[in-house]
């Protein structure tokens, strides 16, 4: 696995002779190996969850937040190197700044996607800089638009997505993903299931503590990105840690 | 032109993109500018206000403070914009009115709110305060102003500071005061006198702060000639910051039969 790309690996401005740039593989393997983020696109909202694992005990808790907020009515949860993501949420949040300014209004999001997708791309291009190692996923709400959510990767590539999953469990959050009817389902059913997801895909062997983090935009929240509530979070929480006490109290034992 | 460039020195293809062994730009620095250009092409000058409002009057009660202004925007002697607010909710804590070139009021009006807008990004619980504000406003106005490009406004704001009703005005000038009333343009000298003889008998409550603030537009729409009879209060306390739609002021001109010229 790891002399795959020997010799045409050293730079992202060099192809490989299978057509492959293999910095931006590598990029994304960075993002593979972190804490999942799952985006889930209800009927009226966007619900992200993260979990965002937790390596010291010395931490303070809620440090190091991987939801942020970009203007008022996006929010962006991210995977991989959380420097790298802190300068994308920064450049999302200096596009937004600037549309809102000429434009007059908020910058609706697949604009913004654009944007943000063009700039990561651009770092695909240089031998002298490299990829960023992370993967964004953006949401919001708006009353002309409804609920919207991109997946960036480094490559720049986007997809807007009805549900999806980033990171250490994306295969297994993907799989519970698509049982999900998103389409029907309203934020505050989409909460606990995103709670629920997390804590069933979180490996309890190979990362011990980790916080869940929590967001919507949505209808209710009149299109504003928010962290959900404490009691509403906590409940979601909860019902989650139950949900999975209850799996492995049955029978059926590994899922 | 300014987007063609040239061999020698070509035009990079977009900012604060990447830029191998050039010093990074910190975001949030030329967010607004076009490309490529600087503050020192602009001609410094006097400005002259166009589009101008009248009257703000900003008055503290016992738990909070009330502002009130009309929403006439006037082109020289021409009553010409008759809905111009210019009672602004800044966040939970803080009112501003604006009184003056109106123009210049928007300007600054998007660059707070997207201040606001960044603040709520970093969501750390923290809010501006009114004194931060005030003291923001203090500094850009004075240093337009030391440039001769002044910005031709009276900022009056109010406010919860650290629990206290706080009530300040800055002027095109940069000059800066706190007042328990504040009245600018034609109110300085018509409404300073009704609002400081009420404060001297003793602190008001809301409801008679509010009372106090409309009669004192109504004296303001009989006297003024660049007022109108459609106004807006704002009303900021511990409980956050209410500004009310424009009300219409009721107006009785039957005594101008007595008034004799000679």
């Amino acid at each position: 696995m790891s002399s795959i790309g020997t010799g045409y690996d050293l730079s992202a401005s060099q192809f490989s002779p299978d057509g492959r740039v293999f910095q931006v593989e590598y990029a994304a393997k960075a993002v593979e190996n972190s804490g999942t983020v799952i985006g889930l696109r209800g009927k009226d909202g966007v619900v992200f969850a993260v979990e965002k694992l937790v390596t010291s005990k010395l931490y303070e808790p809620g440090a190091n937040k991987r939801i942020f907020h970009v203007d008022e009515h996006i929010g962006m949860a991210v995977a991989g190197l959380i420097s790298d993501a802190r300068q994308i949420v920064e450049t999302a949040r200096s596009e937004a700044s600037n549309y809102r300014s000429q434009y007059g209004m908020q910058v609706p999001l697949k604009y913004l996607n654009e944007r943000v997708s063009m700039y990561m791309h651009a770092y695909t291009l240089y031998s002298a800089v490299r990829p960023y190692g992370c993967s964004v996923v953006m949401g919001s709400w708006s009353e002309y638009d409804g609920p919207q959510m991109y997946m960036l990767d480094p490559s720049g590539v986007s997809f807007s997505y009805f549900g999806c999953a980033v990171g250490k469990a994306k295969q297994a959050a993907k799989t519970e993903i698509e049982k999900l009817k998103l389409a029907d389902m309203t934020v505050k059913e989409l909460v606990k299931e995103a709670a629920r997801i997390i804590y069933l895909v979180h490996d309890e062997l190979k990362d011990k503590q980790f916080e869940l983090e929590l967001s919507w935009v949505s209808k209710g929240t009149k299109g504003r990105h928010q962290l959900v509530p404490r009691e509403i979070a906590t409940e979601a929480e909860n019902q989650a840690k139950q949900a999975l006490a209850d799996i492995e109290d049955s029978d059926e034992g590994e899922m | 032109m300014a987007f063609m460039g040239d061999m020698i020195n070509p035009l990079p293809f977009w900012q604060n993109g990447p830029a191998p062994a050039a010093f990074y730009n910190f975001p949030g620095n030329s967010s607004n500018g076009p490309i490529g250009q600087s503050t020192q092409d602009f001609k410094a000058h006097s400005a002259n206000p166009i589009t101008t409002t009248t009257t703000v009057i900003g008055l503290k009660f016992d738990k909070g403070c009330v502002i009130a202004a009309d929403t006439l925007g006037s082109y020289g002697s021409l009553a010409r914009f008759r809905d111009c607010p210019r009672v602004l909710k800044v966040n939970d804590l803080i009112l501003l009115g604006s009184g003056g070139d109106y123009a210049d009021y928007q300007y600054l009006r998007d660059i707070i709110e997207q201040k606001i807008i960044d603040e709520q990004c970093i969501g750390d619980g923290l809010q501006l305060k009114p004194k931060s504000l005030y003291c923001w406003l203090t500094r850009v106005l004075y240093n337009k102003r030391s440039k001769m490009d002044p910005l031709w406004n009276n900022y009056v704001v109010a406010g919860i500071q650290d629990g206290e009703p706080f009530l300040g005005a800055v002027d095109k000038l940069g000059t800066a005061y706190e007042d328990a009333t504040i009245a600018t343009g034609m109110g300085a000298y018509m409404a300073t006198p009704l609002l400081r003889d009420a404060l001297e008998k003793g602190p008001l409550d809301e409801e008679s702060a509010k009372a106090l603030a409309r009669k004192c537009m109504e004296v303001l729409f009989y006297r003024d000639a660049r007022s109108f009879p459609r106004y807006q209060l704002g009303v900021v306390t511990a409980d956050g910051v209410i500004v009310e739609d424009p009300v219409e002021l009721k107006h009785d001109w039957t005594l101008a039969h007595m008034i004799q010229m000679k």
